[in-house]
């Protein structure tokens, strides 16, 4: 059965482990996957505790449905606090990690301590076991991998490991596992690296049962038709996400020179098509891969054609590498947007972040706030391909001055930095944005300000507002399970209604993230993708557990405000621009200068911002200063955390 | 009509989907160590293949078998084992060459692809048709189809060259 699978809290100091199961009322609080992991990082990680202190708490998880028979139940959801904000640390991973970690007997692992020497976790059919990893230390993610399998011998072993940014300390560093799968975001490879902890590998063949295996295997055919008949999962399958950064381009909402431009010009080399045909070309014509269980197949495989890596195979790049290595930077081959995305993969970085810090370094050295003293020599100009490159080997690495102070992260590089180098970081919480410019689209920028994470796209983004859907349809999907009357609007540009989207979808995807399931199987991109109403069938089926929508509802709910009250513990506020819920000047102050005519002009109106984020917080059931009343808890059954249950 | 479970590794994502409702099919759970498919990779280079039984026609599991548990079914062509005649000696298992027999620890029987009874689940969920379930005219139909492509732009290239 997916519900027994365990919990392990592993003590590094001490080499301590203890196993215990996951109670059933837990379990409908809130569900499993990044929900549990809210409740253990709130109740587990001691109020201000130093994100690379050894009581940070590093939480490892599944999905209730991970490796069950539902479709696409493939994610690894990742939580500690994150030394690169000093809030929420949360990030989530395809691969093939947390189906094995399901197999091997455990959902969720509470990594706490530091081991004095560098070690890995061996976890085996219910079994846990701590292994020296000395020999492992300073090898590349992919390296680590196959080191293990050699060393315990056996090729279908999974590992989450980290490259050399994470134990460089690099606080925007991953968590990887397989060949680019990336726990990407908030620097919980640094955590990893902070606790000596190079590796997590797991093995498992233990059953898991499922409750109606006839029902659940039909009922998940059905699922995947759905889900592969969506249009937008059939282009997904064909080019990846580089699908949506061409798209995106074409309209003129991609961040280009550090947001000086909302579109990248002559973009052609790097346009998703001249991508596939590059992987046609290296790895043959089908040459797309996907996450355990999942039609979607994402992710295309390419090889290296010239330059130093010439031959290396690897996966990608998604959008974020076309933003990393392409619009950002202002460089336009191919080579480097597929040298930059397999770098990242091997140090193991997040390659928004770096891509992001770089950008805002190039924009600095252009205002002259950095010169060729600080970069050494360096041109790091926009455009220059391989000054690019190699500030991504110095950050990684932390070699020379400026790569040693970008390896901080922004709000500390722009402190060093000084003068008002952080007037033009394009961050919130501490956290660099995903290279999309959302100065025309109001919903998508209130999106970004209030993710919990930090800037962040997959918190509750409402993309299907770019799809100018007619608004009875908008109002058939955002009130359900939870009825809503107020106003919609199919405008992107438009203000009306986008707290009550953002909202909706905040709850999607912390819905998703509890089950373990992929973002682009449920409201994203598509909008005829399942969400809360087909759910209840999928967990019935699997684990006999049975959920209302408006119970999953309810569920996300009450997870997005632990996760909130974990934010706010650790000092976030509404107005802060390093730690609140606001955006860079430059969104409010400098309009678009490119992209389609309802776009070109566009900022955003200050006034209009703080009206939504007044309303955001309405729907919550938050005060104006962001924070969840007692009402709002008693509501939620949060009135008395923290209640150390588990 | 004799059917054949057919594999083109070229069109493999190496999703594993195929390993899960295999398993959930025969024996309620989800677990790849039960499955009768299973997908070997090659993850440095990016190479997935999907491995099972191939109904081998002169098959060594059956001409191993000392008690003649295994015998092939009359309506759709497929080798099976009789369970209340093998006596758990796995020499099927070791002289299979291609690792598609496997032994079930829980049940301690030997087990192997029975095609679904004809309806193959692997088959119906595997999207990219890189698994088919052909008739016997059929089996290389595609092969032929890409081959002919290869030598007709061949044929090309030379009258080009001129």
């Amino acid at each position: 059965m997916a519900l027994d699978r365990k919990i392990a809290y592993i003590n590094l100091t001490t080499g301590d482990v203890e196993i215990k199961p996951i109670p059933l009322e837990m379990r409908k609080k809130f569900i499993g996957g990044r929900g549990m992991d809210a409740y253990l990082l709130y109740n587990h990680a001691p109020k201000g505790c130093d994100p690379i202190g050894p009581e940070n708490p590093m939480i490892v998880s599944g999905g209730l449905l991970t490796a069950t028979c539902a479709s696409a139940t493939a994610r690894t959801h990742v939580m500690a606090k994150s030394p690169l904000t000093g809030l929420l640390g949360s990030c989530n991973m395809g691969g093939f990690f947390a189906p094995e970690m399901a197999w091997a007997g455990f959902h969720h692992l509470v990594i706490t301590g530091k081991a004095d020497k560098p070690v890995y976790l061996w976890i085996h059919n219910g079994e846990i076991e701590i292994r020296d990893a000395g020999h492992l230390w300073g090898k590349n993610s992919t390296d680590t991998q196959w080191a293990i399998r050699d060393e315990l011998d056996d090729e279908e072993v999974k590992s989450m490991v980290i490259g050399q940014a994470g134990e460089n300390l690099v606080t925007y560093a991953c968590v990887m596992t397989g060949i680019k799968n990336a726990g990407g975001r908030t620097g919980l490879g640094c955590v990893m690296g902070s606790k000596n902890l190079k590796a997590v590998a797991v093995r498992g063949t233990m059953d898991i049962k499922i409750a109606h295996p006839v029902d659940a295997l039909e009922h998940n055919k059905k699922f995947i038709d759905q889900i592969t008949g969506a249009k937008v999962n059939q282009i997904q399958g064909a080019l990846g996400t580089p699908f949506i950064w061409g798209a995106t381009n074409c309209w003129g909402g991609v961040r280009t020179r550090n947001f000086q431009y909302n579109q990248m010009e002559y973009a052609d080399e790097i346009e998703p098509e001249a991508i596939d045909d590059y992987a046609a070309e290296t790895m043959g014509p089908h040459h797309m891969t996907g996450c355990f269980g999942c039609q979607v197949h994402c992710r295309a495989q390419y090889k290296i054609q010239s330059g130093l890596y010439k031959g290396k195979y690897d996966e990608g790049p998604e959008y974020t590498s076309l933003g990393a290595f392409g619009a950002e930077p202002d460089c336009k081959s191919i080579e480097t947007v597929l040298t930059g995305n397999h770098l990242v993969n091997q140090y193991g970085v997040d390659n928004l972040e770096i891509g992001s810090m770089i950008a805002w370094a190039m924009e600095l050295y252009e205002l002259g706030i950095l010169t060729t003293k600080e970069t050494e020599g360096l041109d790091l100009r926009f455009g220059n391909d391989e000054a690019l490159l190699q500030m991504v080997h110095n950050i990684c690495t932390r070699t020379g001055w400026l790569g040693n102070v970008l390896a901080d992260g922004g709000i500390p590089a722009a402190e060093k930095i000084g003068k008002n180098a952080f007037d033009y970081l394009i961050q919130v919480k501490g956290m660099n944005n995903l290279h999309s410019d959302e100065r025309a689209t109001p919903g998508l920028a209130l999106n970004i300000a209030t993710a919990s994470r930090g800037s962040d796209h997959l918190r509750s983004r409402p993309a299907i507002d770019l799809y100018h859907l007619p608004e009875p349809v908008l109002r058939k999907i955002y009130s359900s399970p939870v009825p809503y009357d107020g106003p919609l609007s199919s405008e992107h540009t438009e203000y009306i209604g986008k707290p009550w989207q953002v909202f909706w979808q905040e709850n999607v995807y912390m819905a998703v993230d509890c089950l373990g399931i992929c973002k682009y199987h449920t409201v994203f991109l598509g909008a005829t993708l399942p969400n809360f109403e087909d759910w209840p069938k999928v967990i019935y089926y699997n684990t006999g557990l049975e959920f209302t929508p408006r119970e999953i509802w309810d569920a996300a709910e009450r997870c997005n405000n632990l996760e909130r009250l974990f934010n706010l513990r650790e000092g976030l506020t509404r107005n802060d621009l390093k730690k609140g819920d606001t955006l860079n000047h430059r969104y409010f102050d400098e309009p678009c200068r490119r992209g389609a005519p309802d776009v070109i002009g566009k900022r955003i109106d200050r006034d209009k911002f703080n009206v939504m984020i007044d309303e955001f917080y309405k729907h919550h059931g938050w005060d104006n200063d962001g924070v969840p009343t007692s009402e709002t808890l008693t509501r939620l059954g949060l009135e008395n955390e923290p209640t150390r249950l588990l | 009509m004799d059917k054949f479970l057919t594999v083109d590794a070229d069109k493999c994502t190496g999703c594993r989907l195929c390993e899960q409702v295999c398993s959930v099919m025969h024996e309620g759970v989800s677990n790849p160590a039960k499955s009768r498919i299973q997908v070997v990779k090659w993850e440095q280079e990016g190479i997935y293949i999907p491995v099972i039984c191939k109904q081998c026609e002169d098959a060594p599991c059956m001409n191993v078998c000392p008690v003649r548990a295994i015998s092939r079914d009359p309506d759709f062509g497929f080798v099976k084992v009789d369970h209340e005649v093998c006596i758990g000696c796995r020499s099927c298992v070791g002289i299979c060459p291609f690792g598609a027999m496997g032994y079930n620890d829980t049940t301690h029987q030997v087990f192997k692809c029975d095609l679904c009874g004809g309806d193959p689940q692997c088959v119906r969920f595997c999207e990219v048709n890189a698994l088919e379930y052909v008739s016997a005219d059929r089996v290389s139909s595609q092969k032929k189809r890409k081959g002919a492509a290869r030598q007709s732009a061949a044929e090309r290239q030379a009258v080009a060259l001129g």
